[in-house]
C-alpha cells in the first residue's frame, strides 16, 4: 500500500455568522507536489489555508497530516507538524529588521541567522540583506524574507496565498523558479491563485473551489485557460474585446513636469512626471503598488495641493489647478475612484444613499442646505439598478456590502456625475471576476462617450484589455506611453523593474 | 548647600517617579495600548505605599502593595480595552479619574502625616567626590530604577520577548497570524505598565517626598505620557527626558527659595513647558517620528 498523502481534509465546514465560507471541503496533498487551489475572490480560499495553518479552526470535518488526525489550534501548532505559509498581506513587521522579523518564530542567534538567510537565498534565488530593515524592501524582497521565512523552518508543505500578485512579470518567473527547485527536494506546495496562466504554467494538481465548494479536480495542463475560468465562474464570460481606436477629443487632464517629496519617510517621491489624457481614450498606470501610484492618485485627485507656484502641473481641461483642493477640481468635472473602497471611497458606517451623498450633493441632492432625502435615495436607487450593486437597497450600510458590490456602488456613483475626466484606482482590487468584467465593459463604454480615463492598476492584464496607451510607474518616475496594441507585457515587464526595454 | 549641589543631589530622585511610570507606558504603548490612566495609577500606588509604610514602618512592603494597588487597576483597564475592546482614551481617562478618587478615600484619614523616607547609600570613595559626589549619593530605588532602564532598553531592543511586544504593537493582526497571543501580550505588558505607575506613586509619597497629601502626584503622570511620546518610544530619551524634569524642578524650588522676582505660580509651571518644549524641539523631526511611531497605538483589537 502506498504512503498516505501528506496533508488531507476530509469535510472541512467553517461558517463566519450566516456565511458559509468553506462547505465539507475534501483535498489530499502529496508530497513534492504543487497543488492549485483555485477560485475567484470571496470561494473560500483564503478561509481554507487559514485552517490549513491553524490561524481558524473548522466548525466540522477532519484534518489528516500524514496520515493522523490533527487540531491545529494556533500556528505554532502547524509550525510544528511543519507547515509554512506565506501571507498575501505579508505578516511581516516594517520597523523591524529582516533578521529580526525571522528571529520572531524560528529559534537562534542572530549570526547564525544570518548565515542561514544568506545560505538559502543562494540556493533558491532569494537573495536579501538579512540586516536591512523591512520597510526599506520593495515588495518583491518582502515575499523572499516571507519565503526564507519559512524555509528556514524546513516545512514538509509550504503554502502561498497569491504570491504573484505582487510581482512583476519577471519576479514570476524567478518565483517559479525557486518553487520549482523547492518541488524537487519533495517540498508540497499549495498555490492559491486565480490567474489560469501560472497555474498552468506551475501546478501539478488543482482543486476548484466556488462559493466555498468544491467544484472541480484536474491536471491544469489538459485544460485551457478559458476551461478553467469556465469553471471556476461557473459560467461562460464574454471574451474581452479590445477596445478599437477611435477618434481622440481635446487634451483633458495633463500633467507637465510634475514632482512631488514625499513628507512620509515609507513613501515615495515623484519627480518629473508628464502625461496627457484626451477625451475619449483610456490611459494606464501600470507598474507595481508602492512605487508612487498613491502619491500620484492623491496628486491628481487634488488631495494633494501644490503650492500656487507650481500650479501648471496639474491641468484639467485646460486649466491650471495644481493648487487647487479636491472639490474644485470635482467642479470641473473630474470624478476619482479611490484605491481603497472603505475609508477613502466610502464611509462604512453610512447608508449607501449617505455616500451617494457625499460626491454627487452637485446633483440636487441638497436644498437650501438641507438634504433632500427623497432625491438622496432616488439617486442611490439608480446606482443600484443601473450597476447591478447586490444589496438591500440605499439603505444598507455600505460597509455591509461585499468588495465587489461597493465597488460597483462607487463606480456607478462617479459614473452617474457624468464626468469629464474620470481617475481610477485598482479598479477591480477584490472584486469577483464577473463584476471585474462588467466595471471594465463600463469603463470602455465611457471612453465611448468621450470621457478621458485615467486607470491607475497592478493588473496587467486588466491594463492591456482596456487601455489605448500606457506608462509605467517606476519608483516615481514614468515610462514614455506605450501603445497598447504595439506594447508585450515583457516590455511592460522590463520598465516595472527601472530597466529600458531593449 | 549652593543651588547646583542642591539640583545636583535632587535631580535622580526627582526624576525617579518620572522615570518609573514613564518606562512602564513605554512598554504599554509598545505593545499598541495606549493607557491614559497612568496619573490615576501612580496615585493609587503613592496612597497605598504610603498607609503601608506609616502603618509598619517597611517601606519593601510599601513598595510592594502599591505595585500590586496599580497592577490591579491596571487590570480593571485591561479588562475594559482588551477584554470589552472599549475605546482606549475614554477606559484610560476613567480608571484613572477611578484610581485619583480611590487615593483621595483611602488617604483621607493620612492627609499631611509623615514617613521616615530611605536612607542615601554612601558609597565608599564616590560619594566623597567633590561636586559629583552628592549625584552619586542616592537611595537604593534611584539605582534600581536606573537599572531597570538599563534592563528594559537590552530587552527591547535584542530579546525575543521584546521583538515580540514590538511586533504585536506595529501589527497585532501579522502577530496573531504568526500564532503569537496578542491579547495575553498586551495584558501583560499593562499590568507591568500599571506596576511600575504604582511603584511609581510609592516613590514620590514615601521617599521623595515623604508625606501624604491629597492630589500630590499632580500631574506627574501626565508629563510621564508626554516623555513616552516626546522620548519617541526609545528608554534613552525617556531617561533624559526625565533627568531634565527633574532638574528642572528642584531649579524652580531653589529660584523661588533665591527670591526670583516671577510670580511663583509661572515658575511652578517651568519645568512642565520646558520639558514638554526641549522634548518637542528633540522629537520634531516628522520622519523620525514616523519611523517609530507605534502603528496599531490605540486601536482596538479583535482578533
Amino acid at each position: 500500500m502506498a504512503a498516505p498523502p501528506l496533508l488531507s481534509l476530509e469535510g472541512i465546514s467553517k461558517s463566519y455568522g450566516a456565511v458559509r465560507a468553506n462547505r465539507g471541503i475534501d483535498l489530499t496533498v502529496d508530497p513534492g507536489q504543487v497543488h492549485a487551489i483555485l477560485g475567484e475572490n470571496g470561494a473560500g480560499k483564503s478561509t481554507l489555508m487559514k485552517l490549513i495553518y491553524g490561524v481558524e479552526t473548522p466548525d466540522e470535518g477532519r484534518i489528516l497530516w500524514k496520515g493522523r488526525p490533527v487540531t491545529l489550534a494556533n500556528p505554532a501548532d502547524a509550525r510544528a507538524l511543519g507547515i509554512g505559509m506565506v501571507f498575501q498581506h505579508f505578516s511581516l513587521f516594517e520597523t523591524l529588521s529582516v533578521v529580526q522579523n525571522i528571529a520572531l518564530i524560528v529559534p537562534g542567534s542572530r549570526a547564525t541567522l544570518a548565515g542561514r538567510i544568506r545560505d538559502l537565498g543562494r540556493e533558491f534565488g532569494l537573495e536579501i540583506d538579512p540586516d536591512a530593515m523591512v520597510h526599506d524592501l520593495s515588495v518583491g524582497e518582502r515575499q523572499r524574507v516571507e519565503i526564507i521565512r519559512c524555509l528556514l523552518r524546513a516545512p514538509d508543505l509550504l503554502i502561498l496565498d497569491e504570491p504573484t500578485s505582487v510581482l512583476p512579470p519577471q519576479g514570476v518567473e524567478r518565483l517559479f523558479a525557486t518553487l520549482r527547485a523547492l518541488r524537487t527536494k519533495g517540498m508540497a506546495i499549495l498555490f492559491i491563485s486565480h490567474k489560469l496562466e501560472e497555474i498552468r504554467a506551475l501546478c501539478d494538481v488543482a482543486t476548484i473551489l466556488r462559493a466555498g465548494e468544491v467544484t472541480g479536480r484536474l491536471v491544469p495542463r489538459d485544460h485551457s485557460a478559458a476551461d478553467l475560468a469556465t469553471r471556476m465562474i461557473g459560467r461562460n464570460i464574454p471574451p474581452p474585446a479590445h477596445p478599437v481606436a477611435h477618434d481622440l477629443g481635446e487634451v483633458r487632464l495633463e500633467l507637465a513636469g510634475l514632482d512631488h517629496a514625499a513628507e512620509d519617510p515609507f513613501g515615495v517621491s515623484l519627480s518629473g512626471l508628464s502625461l496627457a489624457v484626451r477625451g475619449g481614450e483610456i490611459v494606464g498606470i501600470a507598474g507595481i503598488s508602492g512605487n508612487g501610484q498613491k502619491e500620484l492618485a492623491a496628486l491628481v485627485s487634488g488631495e494633494i495641493a501644490q503650492p500656487a507656484l507650481r500650479r501648471d502641473t496639474v491641468r484639467l481641461m485646460g486649466q491650471p489647478v495644481g493648487d487647487t483642493g479636491v472639490a474644485g477640481r470635482r467642479r470641473l468635472g473630474l470624478a476619482f475612484v479611490p484605491e481603497d473602497r472603505l475609508g477613502r471611497g466610502a464611509v462604512p458606517e453610512m447608508s449607501l444613499a449617505d455616500n451617494a451623498l457625499l460626491t454627487a450633493h452637485g446633483q440636487g441632492l441638497v436644498r437650501r442646505g438641507f438634504i433632500a432625502r427623497a432625491a438622496e435615495r432616488a439617486f442611490s436607487a439608480r446606482v443600484i439598478a443601473g450597476f447591478d450593486v447586490r444589496s438591500r437597497g440605499p439603505e444598507a450600510e455600505a460597509g455591509s456590502l461585499s468588495g465587489g458590490n461597493l465597488q460597483k456602488f462607487i463606480m456607478g456613483r462617479e459614473i452617474l456625475l457624468s464626468p469629464k475626466v474620470l481617475l481610477v484606482a485598482q479598479p477591480t482590487w477584490g472584486v469577483d471576476v464577473g463584476a471585474a468584467s462588467d466595471i471594465r465593459q463600463r469603463l470602455v463604454a465611457m471612453r465611448n462617450d468621450g470621457v478621458a480615463i485615467l486607470v491607475i492598476s497592478e493588473e496587467l492584464e486588466e491594463l492591456f484589455e482596456i487601455c489605448d496607451r500606457l506608462h509605467v510607474l517606476h519608483k516615481g518616475r514614468l515610462s514614455p506611453s506605450l501603445p497598447t496594441r504595439t506594447t508585450t507585457t515583457e516590455d511592460v515587464g522590463t520598465w516595472m523593474i527601472g530597466g529600458r526595454a531593449a | 548647600m549652593s543651588g547646583i549641589a542642591f539640583i545636583l543631589a535632587g535631580t535622580l530622585a526627582a526624576a525617579t517617579p518620572l522615570l518609573l511610570a514613564a518606562l512602564g507606558e513605554m512598554v504599554v504603548e509598545r505593545s499598541g495600548v495606549l493607557n491614559l490612566g497612568l496619573e490615576g495609577m501612580m496615585a493609587l500606588g503613592a496612597a497605598l505605599g504610603f498607609i503601608v509604610v506609616f502603618l509598619t514602618g517597611n517601606h519593601a512592603l510599601g513598595f510592594l502593595v502599591a505595585g500590586l494597588g496599580g497592577a490591579v487597576l491596571s487590570l480593571v483597564f485591561a479588562s475594559l480595552v482588551l477584554g470589552f475592546v472599549a475605546n482606549q482614551v475614554a477606559a484610560g481617562l476613567g480608571v484613572g479619574l477611578l484610581g485619583l478618587g480611590l487615593s483621595s478615600l483611602v488617604g483621607k484619614a493620612y492627609e499631611s502625616r509623615t514617613v521616615p523616607g530611605l536612607p542615601r547609600l554612601h558609597l565608599p570613595g564616590l560619594s566623597d567626590l567633590p561636586l559629583v559626589g552628592p549625584l552619586l549619593t542616592q537611595d537604593i530605588v534611584v539605582w534600581l530604577s536606573l537599572v531597570l532602564a538599563l534592563g528594559l532598553w537590552a530587552v527591547l531592543a535584542h530579546s525575543k520577548a521584546g521583538l515580540v511586544v514590538r511586533a504585536v504593537g506595529e501589527n497585532p493582526h501579522a502577530a496573531r497570524a504568526l500564532g503569537f497571543p496578542v491579547i495575553a501580550i498586551r495584558c501583560g505588558a499593562i499590568a507591568f505598565g500599571g506596576t511600575l505607575a504604582g511603584l511609581a506613586g510609592a516613590y514620590a509619597s514615601t521617599v521623595y517626598t515623604p508625606l501624604w497629601a491629597d492630589g500630590m502626584i499632580a500631574g506627574r503622570g501626565w508629563i510621564a505620557l508626554a516623555l513616552v511620546v516626546f522620548g519617541t518610544w526609545a528608554t534613552g530619551r525617556i531617561v533624559f527626558g526625565a533627568l531634565l524634569f527633574g532638574a528642572l524642578s528642584l531649579g524652580e524650588l531653589s529660584a523661588q527659595a533665591a527670591g526670583v522676582g516671577l510670580p511663583s505660580q509661572v515658575l511652578a509651571s517651568l519645568p512642565y513647558a520646558v520639558t514638554i518644549l526641549m522634548l518637542a524641539v528633540i522629537s520634531s523631526d516628522r520622519r523620525r517620528m514616523r519611523r517609530t511611531a507605534i502603528a496599531s497605538l490605540g486601536q482596538p483589537f479583535e482578533p
